[in-house]
């Protein structure tokens, strides 16, 4: 199992060289560039310009600024915004506790749902609810993230009044956070009614985050079992007379569920993707809505860095999912 | 006496925090995080919003809704005869805020002057550039580096200040959002500390609010401040939940999660207007949203091929169309509201047949050219691709052919400025002080290669442009700038295209807010009825 986990471990740090490559290109490569976007519509002299430039050293070949960058990295240094003047990884460690918040709320509403669903419907195959259960999946995992984070705003907050438009919490209860977790911080804050609220105002966000998700997860649920299903030890079980829910649930559920795990991983890489869109909606404070933010002022320092802490953390838990298969399946460990 | 205001601090903050029984409290939704705190780094209006114009003041003020100036900090102030020097004595007795990570020991004198002036100018100073690659873009872009030769402390209440050349516009320029004076006794503890980034992530200054919490991309937090000059505000808590969609911010008022919001989209007005616990105020913009034609560049540097192009297009269904009705048909490079505007000019009038003709007579004959639309929306001009679009369509009716361009926005404005860029090119600007000056700079000939992208110097309307800057007396500028205006549009190097008006919604509880002509958003005077 350790030799396992080193020859992970080994991958990783190419991949993280190559990440740290692709996101110091990716932001140099998008049109416009930080001094213009910092100086706004009133413009910057030429001579004011080459100052700049020359001060955050954006004028040095491209290899030095890298090498000069992954150099500060391996140090733990990952550079001051050039927007806010304030360290990325301080702005990173006070947004990312919301993401994580939201995002294990999401997942956890998309495992929950997503997986009864799909064994329901691979169980009950061709009836009336596989095909509904895949008919909302397939729309689910179309629906634009913006669309509908703003259709369930206007129904269910201005419509119906049933929960809040935006935010993490309702502005009456204010207390410096302590973990950076709203559902933790509230509880232990003391004030009545300060979880009820930050429950309140989860609800939305990561029913719309987990949407995607969700549907992936039926959709893969569902197919792994029907492949599982038809196997010929599963004809076995049941021909020794075993009940139908002992059959499901033992010996076709859990060998159904190393793709289940698998895309449940990969959903990871999704969250993120969908915090940036669901954190804008629903103005949401944590690193989609920051990452967006910079990359529209060209914040190089930060975008660059952001992904690549972004990437560290897909990685990790990439890797905690590849560790699970071995547990769930030894064979994997062999080869 | 320190003390006590300690005291008063932890009183503040453990009243804030505990949340105070029947505290008046206004949320405003607003439209992006700031920055900092520091009023002047910054060049965002989210960022004077959320600190030169709650936390600060300045030794001008502007009144509350106009352009004209008033004491401020200043509560007087002489200029020499040959307008070199400015002497202001300061209002005496002004606090800086308590709060619990600093306890003033003096009240504001001469030295924060100085100081909140020279961190901006001296390289020298260790202030200067305390934030990484700060430009302090707004004391440089208002040529103050040039323009002040030196800032003398004559005693603790008087300050004196020394220009190289007379500068007209130097009083509104005071009532800026850079100008803001901050407190030199606060720097100096930050300075023996160690801890220069705090001054602008816990800020201290004289205004009406004092600065208590910012989670970030979240909420900023402030308290009424006990000891203003101005006297203490009505509401108690002031609390910014950014918000930056508008479609967000607009359901957010009518749930009632917030009081007043900014900058909602078109598309939402009619909606919030029709709400019956709102009210939306509305007034004229100090803008203009214009199309710049590159007078250098054939055939472009034909006058009469300008004037042309400006008689094809039809402004009235572009206001219709875009502005959905919010805005007027721009005929000077100033908006009506401005003083100095000249009424007496007439537009070019909307004439393709004429248009047709005249590009005949200059001998333009199958003409293809670039529109330039921006890629965001902008207050002065909220889709600049439909604007684009139906310019083209004008443009087609005349037998012109013009193709859209458009660029990332930091791009755009680049290219933009490129002196053989081909076509016309839309853009627009809101007022930073009131001044005339602030809107004809753009088309001044040192404006080019910056702000000037019709690349169009003309040294009869640069000659009015420095004698209006030299000029002290308002009536005698008024007639230099009327003058202006008559050469820019017998000249035509914009076609000027809209004035836009500024909504600003807010629940009917909510009183004595004044919609800014300079576009900030400012909560003194504000109550708020229960």
């Amino acid at each position: 199992m350790l030799r396992y986990l080193l020859h992970k471990l080994a991958l990783i740090i190419p991949t993280v060289f190559g990440i740290s490559l692709a996101a110091f290109a990716f932001v140099r490569l998008l049109p416009g560039d930080p001094i213009l976007a910092l100086a706004g519509e009133r413009g910057v002299s030429p001579e004011r310009y080459a100052q700049l430039i020359e001060q955050f050293g954006y004028n040095r070949p491209y290899v030095i600024q890298y090498l000069e960058y992954i150099g500060r990295v391996l140090t733990g240094d990952f550079g001051i915004s050039i927007a806010t003047k304030r360290p990325v990884l301080g702005e990173f460690q006070a947004l990312f506790p919301a993401t994580l918040e939201l995002a294990t709320v999401a997942l956890i509403i998309a495992v929950l749902l997503g997986i009864p669903a799909g064994i329901f419907a691979a169980v009950k195959r061709g009836s009336w609810f596989d095909q509904a259960t895949m008919g909302v999946a397939l729309t689910g995992y179309s629906m634009p993230i913006f669309w509908w984070g703003l259709l369930l705003i206007i129904f269910f907050s201005g419509y119906l009044g049933w929960t809040p438009v935006s935010g993490r919490i309702g502005l009456q209860y204010f207390f410096r956070p302590t973990t950076g977790f709203m559902l933790i911080d509230s509880l232990i804050s003391g004030r009545s009614g300060a979880f009820k609220s930050a429950v309140s105002h989860l609800i939305l966000p990561s029913i719309v985050l987990a949407t995607i998700p969700l549907a992936v997860i039926a959709r893969q649920t569902r197919s792994a079992m029907l492949e599982v299903l038809g196997e010929d030890y599963v004809r076995t079980a049941r021909a020794k007379g075993l009940a139908p829910r002992r059959v499901i649930g033992l010996h076709a559920f859990r060998n159904a569920l190393i793709p289940v795990v698998t895309t449940i991983g990969l959903q990871v890489g999704t969250l993120m993707a969908g915090a940036i869109l669901t954190e804008t909606i629903f103005s949401w404070p944590g690193i989609g809505k920051w990452m967006i933010d910079a990359i529209g002022k060209r914040d190089y320092v930060v975008v660059q860095s952001g992904l690549l802490i972004i990437a560290l953390i897909v990685m990790a838990v990439n890797l905690i999912v590849d560790v699970l298969y071995a547990v769930i399946n030894p064979r994997i460990r062999v080869q | 006496m320190k003390k006590k205001l300690t005291f008063a601090a932890a009183l503040l903050a453990a009243s804030v925090l505990g949340g105070v029984a029947n505290a008046k409290q206004l949320v405003y939704c607003s439209e992006a995080s700031p920055a900092g705190f520091d009023p002047s780094p910054w060049s965002g209006g989210n960022d004077f919003d959320a600190s030169s114009r709650t936390i600060y003041s300045r030794l001008v003020e502007f009144e509350h809704g106009k352009t004209t100036i008033s004491p401020g900090l200043a509560e007087s102030w002489t200029v020499s005869d040959d307008g070199l020097e400015y002497t202001f004595k300061l209002r005496p007795g002004v606090k800086f805020q308590t709060t619990d990570y600093f306890t003033p020991t003096r009240d504001l004198n001469a030295d924060d002057v100085i100081f909140s002036f020279e961190r901006q100018w001296k390289k020298e100073s260790p202030w200067y550039s305390y934030l990484e690659g700060t430009g302090w873009e707004y004391f440089t872009g208002m040529g103050f580096p040039d323009l002040l030769k030196e800032i003398v402390k004559v005693d603790d209440l008087t300050v004196k200040f020394v220009l190289n050349k007379p500068e007209v516009a130097f009083l509104p320029d005071l009532g800026m959002d850079f100008a803001s004076i901050v407190s030199k006794e606060y720097a100096d503890q930050l300075d023996k500390a160690g801890t220069r980034q705090q001054f602008t992530q816990k800020p201290v200054g004289t205004g009406p609010f004092q600065f208590v919490d910012y989670q970030v991309d979240a909420v900023v937090r402030y308290a009424a401040w006990d000891g203003y000059y101005g006297g203490r505000q009505k509401i108690d808590d002031l609390i910014f939940a950014i918000t930056p969609d508008p479609a967000v911010r607009a359901q957010k008022l009518k749930a009632g999660e917030c009081d007043i919001m900014s900058y909602p989209a078109p598309a939402d007005i009619a909606g919030l207007q029709a709400d019956a616990n709102l009210k939306v105020d509305e007034q004229e913009g100090l803008n203009i949203g214009y199309m710049a034609y590159n007078t250098t560049q054939p055939p472009f540097d034909k006058v009469e091929v300008r004037k042309a192009l400006n008689m094809a297009v039809n402004k009235k269904a572009i206001i219709d169309a875009v502005y959905q009705g919010a805005g007027a048909p721009a005929i000077n490079p100033i908006p009506p509201t401005m003083w100095s505007y000249n009424k007496d000019i007439k537009d070019d009038p909307y004439d393709p047949e004429a248009a047709k003709k005249m590009l005949a007579d200059a001998g333009v004959k199958d003409l293809s050219m670039k529109i330039w639309a921006m890629p965001v929306s902008r207050p002065y001009n909220p889709n600049a691709q439909r604007v684009a679009e139906l310019i083209q369509a004008d443009y087609a009716a005349v037998g012109v052919k013009a193709e859209i361009v458009s660029y990332e926005w930091t791009e755009y404005r680049q290219r933009g400025k490129a002196k053989d860029r081909d076509g016309a090119f839309q853009l627009g600007w809101t007022g930073d002080n009131g001044d005339p000056d602030n809107f004809f700079f753009l088309l001044g000939c040192d404006a080019i290669g910056q702000s000037n992208y019709a690349i169009w110097c003309n040294q009869e309307f640069e000659a009015l442009l420095k004698k209006g800057k030299a000029t002290t007396d308002v009536a005698e500028r008024t007639k230099i700038y009327e003058e202006a205006q008559v050469v820019f549009k017998r000249e035509a190097p914009w076609l000027t295209i809209a004035h836009s008006k500024v909504f600003m919604p807010m629940n009917k509880k909510v009183s004595g807010f004044v919609m800014d002509p300079l576009g900030i958003h400012r909560f003194d005077g504000v109550d708020v009825t229960e």
